[in-house]
């Protein structure tokens, strides 16, 4: 990851800041950097997203293609997560230097997919064990400044809800063979629902306190993170300790009531943006990179 | 090409410009602020980022450093939703290798490389969206990347697609009369001297008709060197009114 070079006072003026509820860029412990979102950023996908964070750059593309459905679970289409770290966010990336970290973000994405509410996978079942879609979400880490994680998360869930599914119909004649017919109407789809899609909240130990969204500098500061995946609901369905330090039980506790209010606060927000974009239609100005 | 009239009898494209016309382009120039130079630029559905490091000290093998001049270290990946298909590797495959290599050759004969020996200035590039012309597209944004990190160059270096479809040359080239698989060239130009950086040519084209076709490309690229001119133009105006004098 894109590591900066911090001196001893430096971390000292962070981490004091830190226990008294102020830190460099002047917010709280529980405040988030100002996010942006725009979906529907790349054309020729399924749905997109693009979200910033602070200097953090995420642009999350999502293909649906049709497969096979896996053979434990016959009636289900499935998602698949590449992250693809591209040297522009940092030198170190270039070549293969940054599959390690694209790699471990990729599981996590699996790891907080990983259970049936979170979306509707019979939705995308076209013809049992036969077809299915086949949702390929591709992330792409454009600039990295600090707390990736949710940043790729509300990326993700941003594309999702931005993705529209061409709808099919499964004809099948007389001698029982099968055939696929795709919907005339382009704009006859069929839509996910991201009601249940978690996001990450992640929370950095820094000092005796914990802070929500950090920045690189912060993250150099801090030795220990725990990433809590919270649904709209506050029901967390993932859970990781990640860093070099180690934290105590009771700290954990703290983390996650922080993490399950600061992620519903999260949804609450995300929900009504993608909201007000949907409802501006395809007359909306799109701003992309240009803006 | 069967089915598809890529030139109208009106003379006319798919898309309905005429024979010799560009795509709309729309650029920015310093997108990014962790980077030393970054640039976006949409050429009709084509999209590509470009990002300057540089120049600095060379990182790794300390064997790489050339005495006289800096190392141009290019690295081209194109998204893997960027193409109709989805892609499986975003960069490390054949082509990319290969554009990479040709960004390094258009950009070492545009960057004044001998004013800082024994450092490296990289280049990424990266492709969001393709539609034709990727190479011209990624050519145009590293220029203005490069200029974006205040790193000396010659001139411009602005790139053009050119392609022959019946009897006419056809500048900046789209996905669908790439597809058709006519002969294809690209071009880099440096525009105040006319000088060309890089020319390749895929396909079998008959010597007469390469002067036109050649003429087509170096013509749409000096329109590119218009429009690129405008946005750097209108970026420095920006960031000195932003310094305030």
């Amino acid at each position: 990851m894109a590591s900066v070079a911090l001196s001893e006072a430096e971390k000292v003026y962070i981490v004091h800041g830190v226990q008294e509820d102020l830190r460099v860029d002047g917010r709280g412990c529980e405040d988030y950097r100002c996010v942006e979102v725009e979906t529907d950023v790349v054309s020729n996908t399924s749905g997109s997203a693009r979200v910033k964070l602070g200097h953090t750059d995420i642009l999350v593309g999502v293909k649906a293609e049709m497969g096979t459905p896996k053979l434990e679970r016959p009636n289900e289409g499935y998602l698949e997560f590449f992250v693809d770290c591209s040297a522009n966010a940092t030198p170190e990336f270039e070549g293969r230097g940054g599959d390690d970290l694209g790699t471990e973000i990729a599981n996590t994405l699996y790891r907080i997919f990983n259970n049936k509410s979170s979306v509707d996978l019979k939705s995308l079942c076209i013809s049992p064990r036969e077809h299915c879609w086949v949702l390929y979400v591709d992330v792409l880490l454009l600039e990295c400044g600090g707390n990736l994680f949710d940043a790729i998360s509300i990326a993700v869930k941003a594309a999702l809800f931005n993705t529209r599914i061409p709808r099919v119909r499964v004809l099948e004649d007389e001698e029982g063979s099968k055939d696929i017919e795709l919907s005339d109407d382009p704009y006859d789809c069929i839509r996910l629902s991201v009601e249940n899609v978690p996001c990450i909240v992640t929370l950095c130990k820094i000092g005796y306190r914990h802070v929500v969204d950090a920045t690189l500098q912060e993250e150099a500061c801090s030795l220990a993170s725990l990433l809590v995946s919270v649904t709209s609901k506050g029901v967390v369905t993932c859970m990781r300790k990640v860093g070099k330090g180690s934290l105590d039980p009771e700290s954990i506790f703290e983390m996650m009531e922080t993490g399950k209010r600061m992620g519903k606060v999260l949804h609450t927000s995300l929900q009504s943006v993608l909201q007000k974009e949907e409802s501006l239609g395809p007359k909306r100005q799109k701003v992309g990179f240009l803006g | 090409m069967a089915g598809l009239e890529l030139l109208s009898d009106q003379g006319y494209r798919v898309d309905g410009r005429r024979a010799g016309e560009l795509r709309k382009i729309q650029a920015r120039m310093g997108v990014f602020a962790q980077a030393d130079g970054s640039a976006y630029i949409e050429q009709g559905n084509t999209k590509a980022l470009a990002v300057v490091y540089g120049p600095h000290e060379i990182r790794g093998s300390r064997a790489r450093a050339l005495p006289d001049r800096a190392l141009v270290n290019c690295q081209y990946s194109s998204a893997t939703f960027s193409t109709g298909e989805r892609k499986r590797r975003p960069h490390g495959d054949r082509k990319s290798c290969e554009m990479g290599l040709q960004l390094r050759q258009t950009f070492e004969a545009a960057i004044l490389t001998q004013l800082h020996p024994r450092s490296q200035i990289d280049i990424y590039v990266q492709v969001l969206q393709a539609d034709g012309g990727t190479y011209a597209a990624c050519v145009n944004a590293a220029t203005l990347a490069v200029l974006d990190a205040g790193i000396p160059m010659r001139d411009f270096v602005c790139a053009c697609s050119a392609g022959f479809v019946d009897g006419t040359a056809l500048a900046d080239l789209s996905h669908v009369e790439e597809a058709a698989g006519g002969p294809q060239l690209a071009l880099a130009l440096l525009p105040a001297s006319g000088q060309i950086a890089l020319l390749e040519m895929d396909a079998r084209l008959h010597e007469d008709h390469l002067e036109h076709v050649l003429e087509a490309a170096a013509q749409a690229a000096q329109g590119v060197h218009t429009l690129l001119d405008r946005v750097v133009r209108q970026h420095v105006r920006e960031a000195s009114i932003l310094l305030g004098d």
